[in-house]
């Protein structure tokens, strides 16, 4: 079977690979370049696990196929930390304990950290609706949501 | 160290550290069931049963294997058959037969979603291209789903050798009522006749998903001497070791078990579904074997917990006083008996006083998948029963739920329906703390209503295995048996650093595979923090021991004149002051010439886990004209014993409420007339997403339990018993309706509200 | 074993060559967000995808003369963003992005929505009421249809095997007209609409309605034009009788199923609340014009 070739942007590194036309961005990250920070736990755009950003915008990377990577510059979870510095978003996650068993974490941390660029002061409600495609089953989304003020407040520059 | 009332004096326990193994998850590093990888693995999928009940009449693999990359092919023909034999190797009944059967249908199948047969090929399109591949041949039998209808005459019967077990005398055909128990005390008649007031009502739940965002997943290797490795995602690696040895023929010796992160399991992930196919495939195959469930699988083939029909019959004198209360539980088993109707019996009553009260459970099993735990199982839909029962008494008196409660409350004392004297429990103080709450204080408006529940769990201990090494630089590594499914590792860790006075961060703990650490009973029933607790510090305080040894040594004074305190030994008694006190650090670094390694282990079979009580509080606003419900505010106040780490206390309640909330507003499974599940996925099985929510106020009593070394009780279950009482009692108080049956979505309360004419 | 080709053309021409000889079955990729779950699934196994998000104009929104253009393809998250046309249709544009979450919101489209022909499709009413067009792309050139005839059936389109949609045209709202949308569903997020409903409105200074067009979702197997609903509305004020017209109106036009979502009963009566609610959004914002 052919398969196809495609040149992308990962994490601000180019990217090269090989995939088959019905694999998804999802299966590419996990299971050909080893990015595993991506989790599936639908495979249908209703979890946001596999959350990614494509050209800067939040997407499902299970509901992108391989090739339209082409061209593209996609950011993962793996991209979201600089070196061994924590965004403030990963580290509130953390100092606020949202997270249990932190299968839902790297989603939810892409789809924060999107949030928090376009609305640097969100509501409680903006933050809840634009988080709503991001399923949490430990947590509630109470201490989630304390970690994404918190981490607003930091990214603004006000002392957290 | 056990003396519970210095809770001041404690340092490091009540503290909110950052979990030990936190920036690996927040980094996307950690590796979960389906992020490991062997040399050389294949990928494993699974056919399954489109028939709700079939008998299997010819299985033909020979297409399948055709397919190019197709490395193995099995069916139940190339597993052992298994005997009927009681297993207690997870949560709740099991039977060793019914479990390879479930696994990998013989016979008959008897759910949709049944496994039949499954492939192992070099990549996962091919797998699951081979899987489309087998052909199964059914007779289509006619099949049952509800449990109600399951227990009537002339039901399909699924099972011809299950005999109502706890009936006299024994039943002489089979059936589909696998099993009756019974819990009584007092007179209940005459509890009856005392009563001014008498509420007689039937409940209905929906069995739920546990839906824990991780799907099953795992690696299997079966090596050519017979070694096996296994990597997956659950809730007791010494679990999916005992199962998979039992299932397979293999020594327990010959199998190793690695525990991944786990992705949520709340109960789902203390059986096994794939990890057995996966050894067998590799067995066959001679390579190692990844399986991962997809969504539709999770939903198809695996949980949920029991829907079932909860009678109620409560009586009250005009004061509140309870004088008779009988509960019939009827649990949907799935295809296999062993539902959870014992603990759902056992703990519907547990929260009162009652001098006449009884608690029946009934087995059922139907064409539906075998029911797995789900934190604390059964409890809450007896209870969403007894507690919407207790409601409405207290509406038809007059009286105040909480002082409804207060007055029949269980008490230190109190001896429970289903045995145990109750001793240092905190029910009556969550109600206390419920009713001193702000929320309680906020106005009503339209349509707005407030309800109040209350709920019990058992918690258990058992048996729990942990070491703990000192290193050369006197930092420590901490080795338990206890899967981390919520934070345990943190609260492993805090209670070490506490006992031997060092900080948290000193100590790295790790959960160990099979082969590294002591057997440890699977991470259920609200037992990790109590039980393996317990372990943790018994061997903490043996290392403490040995430190105080070594400075005895170097000091050359008997240990008895040794002190550890703040993370050193200090010279006692007559010697006080004496020596300069050694450091574990100091001590450490002399290891090697006073004796070689510090190391202990602790292990126990824990006895005496407090009981855990809690009070929900929930404001609601319903629009009558869709009967959408939208939660207000939520209080929800549990006993905890003493949380170790506040935050991941406080986190299990909230998580625990929001799954109850889901419970009872939205979530179900919901079958075609051909007996097909209809909604195996997150778009139709709803779980709550974050704008659902309001704020989740988790209040958290702290009545210590003196049988644990911190006065800790379990806490991760007693928070999804109140939640769909105390919804439905919020509904009714907004709109005078009451609500008995689950889910209560928007299509049936508006029905009801309408059949009402309100 | 399934395994598709993917074509991603530069040109309408070439992406309708490749509709048009694309052997066994092929399949228009916009937004993905339906088609590869359905792939997925296996419920569609196109042979040949043809992705037309890199033809020029099938992203992107453009005021012109005859209204506003929006590219067939471009993204919910990207309407949503366009502060002209939101200003303009906030009926059409808060229904789009109500599909699925922020995720999907990154991808999902107008022509996705439609040509899935879900009668629950939520952006469907809300264009239908505003009269929005569909301009189709084929092998004889480019056709213009009102959206409210894209969809035949569950899961079927009006569309031929050679065409796709190439962008859409949403008048020029003047004067007092104003759109509005609402649906509902059980959660507050991530669920298909129960029922959906869009009304459009124009009233004259008096705020009576002097043109009104109201369309349902989800009640039947297509996207429902209700003109009796529309004409409870036209030369009234949003009286409790005109309202009580308009829900008895929106309830008769109601053909629903009953389903995993929703009951038969459940649905009409939700489709009268709903009409009422949205043409009191409607109104209000045409009043305010």
């Amino acid at each position: 079977m052919a398969k196809t070739h495609v040149t992308c942007t990962i994490n601000g590194e180019e990217t090269e690979f090989l995939c088959d036309p019905n694999q998804t961005v999802l299966d590419v990250l996990r299971d050909d370049l080893g990015l595993t920070g991506s989790k599936e736990g639908c495979g249908s755009g209703d979890c946001g696990a596999c959350s990614i950003t494509v050209d800067g915008r939040l997407t499902c990377s299970c509901l992108m196929l391989g090739p339209e990577a082409e061209g593209k510059s996609i950011g993962t979870i793996e991209g979201v930390a600089t070196g061994d510095h924590l965004h403030p978003v990963q580290s509130q996650f953390l100092k606020h304990a949202a997270l249990q068993c932190g299968f839902c974490t790297p989603g939810l941390i892409v789809a924060t950290k999107a949030l928090l660029e376009k609305h640097p002061n969100p509501t409680d409600e903006e933050a809840r609706y634009w988080l709503a495609g991001n399923l949490c089953r430990c947590t509630g989304y109470d201490k989630i949501l304390a970690a994404v003020h918190a981490a607003a407040a930091e990214m603004r520059g006000e002392s957290a | 160290m056990n003396d519970i009332s210095l809770k001041d004096a404690l340092k490091v326990v009540g503290t909110r550290p950052v979990r030990p193994d936190g920036v690996d998850k927040v980094v996307g590093r950690a590796q979960f069931g389906g992020d490991a990888t062997m040399p050389g693995m294949i990928f494993g999928a699974t056919v399954r049963s489109p028939h709700a009940h079939a008998r299997i009449k010819k299985i033909n693999t020979a297409k399948a294997e055709a397919l190019k990359g197709v490395k193995a092919v099995i069916t139940a023909a190339d597993m052992p058959e298994i005997v009927s034999e009681e297993a207690f190797v997870g949560e709740g009944p099991m039977n060793f037969r019914d479990l390879s059967n479930n696994l990998m249908a013989r016979d008959k199948v008897l759910y949709d979603g049944h496994v039949v047969a499954a492939v192992a090929a070099s990549s996962m399109s091919i797998a699951k291209a081979a899987a489309e591949l087998v052909e199964v041949e059914y007779e289509v039998l006619p099949h049952v789903i509800d449990e109600i209808e399951a227990m009537a005459d002339g039901a399909p019967v699924l099972h011809d050798d299950v005999f109502t077990a706890g009936v006299d005398p024994k039943p002489t055909k089979p059936s589909n009522v696998a099993k009756r128990v019974e819990f009584a005390k007092g007179d209940l008649a005459a509890g009856f006749a005392a009563a001014d007031k008498i509420i007689e009502r039937t409940y209905k739940t929906a069995p739920v998903h546990q839906a824990y965002i991780e799907p099953h997943a795992c690696i299997a290797a079966y090596n050519a001497d017979g070694q096996c490795t296994v990597i997956c995602s659950s809730q007791g690696q010494f679990m999916v070791r005992a199962y998979c040895a039992k299932l397979l023929g293999i020594d327990i010796s010959d199998i190793r078990v690695v525990p991944a992160e786990i992705g949520g399991g709340f109960g789902g992930k203390t059986l096994v579904y794939l990890e057995p196919l996966a050894l067998a495939l590799s067995r066959k195959a001679g390579r190692p074997v990844r399986m991962v469930m997809d969504r539709v699988d999770v939903f198809r083939g695996t949980g949920p917990t029991s829907g079932g029909t909860v009678k109620v019959k409560l009586g009250a004198k005009k004061d509140g006083t309870i004088t008779a209360a009988d509960a019939e539980i009827i649990l949907q088993a799935g295809a296999y008996p062993g539902s959870p109707m014992g603990p759902a019996a056992m703990c519907c009553w547990a929260m009162y006083d009652i001098p006449n009260a009884r608690a029946v459970g009934v087995d059922v099993v139907s064409n539906r998948p075998k029911v797995a735990a789900y934190r604390a199982p059964g409890a809450p839909i007896s209870t969403f029963g007894t507690e919407s029962a207790v409601d409405e008494m207290a509406r038809e008196l007059g009286l105040d739920p909480i002082e409804m409660r207060l007055k029949n409350a269980a008490k230190n004392g109190t001896k429970a329906l289903y045995g145990p004297t109750f001793q240092n429990i905190g029910y009556v103080e969550t109600l206390e703390a419920a009713k001193a709450h702000p929320n309680l204080q906020a106005k009503l408006g339209p349509n707005q209503g407030r309800g109040v529940a209350t709920g019990f769990w058992f918690n258990i201990g058992g048996e729990s295995s942990a070491s703990l090494a000192v290193n050369e630089d006197g930092t420590l590594v901490l080795v338990s048996g206890s899967p981390d499914i919520g934070g345990s590792r943190a609260s492993m860790a805090m209670m070490a650093a506490e006992i031997l006075g060092i900080e948290v961060e000193h100590i790295r703990p790790i959960v160990g595979d099979t082969a590294s650490v002591g057997f440890t009973f699977l991470t259920g029933g609200s037992r990790v923090t109590f039980a393996t607790g317990m372990a943790v510090c018994e061997a903490t305080n043996e290392v403490v021991k040995q430190l105080r040894g070594r400075a005895a040594k170097i000091w050359e004074i008997d240990v008895e004149a040794v002190e550890w305190r703040d993370g050193s030994a200090y010279p006692a008694g007559d010697n006080a002051g004496k020596f300069e006190p050694l450091s574990l650090a100091d001590i450490a670094a002399k290891a090697a010439r006073t004796g070689g390694p510090i190391t202990a282990k602790g292990a126990v079979n824990a006895q005496g886990a407090g009981p855990g009580f809690g009070t929900h509080v929930v404001d609601v606003e319903v629009d009558p004209e869709t009967g959408h419900v939208k939660v207000l505010r939520y209080t929800a106040v549990q006993d905890v014993g003493r949380a170790i780490h506040p935050s991941y206390v406080e986190g299990q309640i909230q998580g625990g409420t929001v799954q109850g909330i889901g419970w009872a507003l939205n979530e179900e499974y919901i079958y075609t007339k051909d007996g097909r599940l209809d909604n195996a996925s997150f778009l139709d099985y709803r779980v709550p997403v974050a704008s659902d929510l309001p704020a989740i106020d988790a209040v958290l009593v702290e009545v210590p339990n003196p049988r644990h070394p911190f006065g800790a009780k379990g806490v991760g279950e007693v928070p999804i018993v109140p939640p769909m009482a105390a919804v439905a009692n919020a509904i009714c108080a907004a709109t005078g309706v009451r609500m008995t049956s689950l889910p209560m979505s928007p299509p049936k309360l508006k029905a009801a509200i309408d059949a009402a004419g309100k | 074993m399934y395994s598709p080709t993917y074509a991603a053309p530069t040109t309408v021409d070439e992406a309708v060559g490749l509709l048009a000889n694309a052997s066994g079955s092929a399949r228009v990729l916009s937004g993905g967000t339906d088609l590869i779950i359905q792939m997925r699934s296996g419920r569609l196994r196109p042979q040949t995808i043809v992705d037309i998000k890199n033809i020029a104009g099938t992203i992107g929104i453009r005021e012109e003369a005859d209204g506003w253009h929006v590219g067939a393809a471009t993204p919910g998250a990207e309407i949503g963003e366009n502060a002209g046309l939101c200003a303009a249709w906030p009926g059409v544009t808060e229904a789009v992005q109500l599909i699925g979450s922020t995720q999907v919101q990154g991808r999902a489209s107008f022509a996705g929505n439609l040509c899935n022909a879900s009668p629950a499709g939520d952006s469907v009413p809300g264009l239908v009421a505003a009269g929005a067009k569909a301009v189709i792309a084929g092998k004889n050139g480019k056709r213009t249809i009102p959206v409210e005839q894209v969809p035949v059936s569950p899961g079927r389109t009006s569309l031929a095997a050679d065409e796709f949609i190439y962008e859409f045209i949403i008048p020029k709202s003047s004067g007092k007209t104003a759109d509005a949308y609402l649906r509902f569903i059980p959660r507050t997020e991530m669920d298909i609409a129960v029922v959906g409903c869009g009304v459009c409105v124009t009233l004259d200074n008096n705020g009576v309605c002097t043109a009104a067009k109201v369309s349902l979702g989800a009640v039947a197997p297509t996207v429902l034009v209700v003109d009796a609903a529309a004409k409870a509305l036209i030369g009234n004020k949003l009286d409790d009788a005109t309202l009580a017209k308009l829900d008895a109106a929106a309830q008769a036009a109601c053909n629903p199923i009953s389903d995993k979502r929703g009951t038969i009963e459940f649905r009409t009566k939700v489709a009268g609340v709903l009409a009422r609610r949205t043409a009191a959004i409607a109104f209000s914002r045409a009043a305010a014009r």
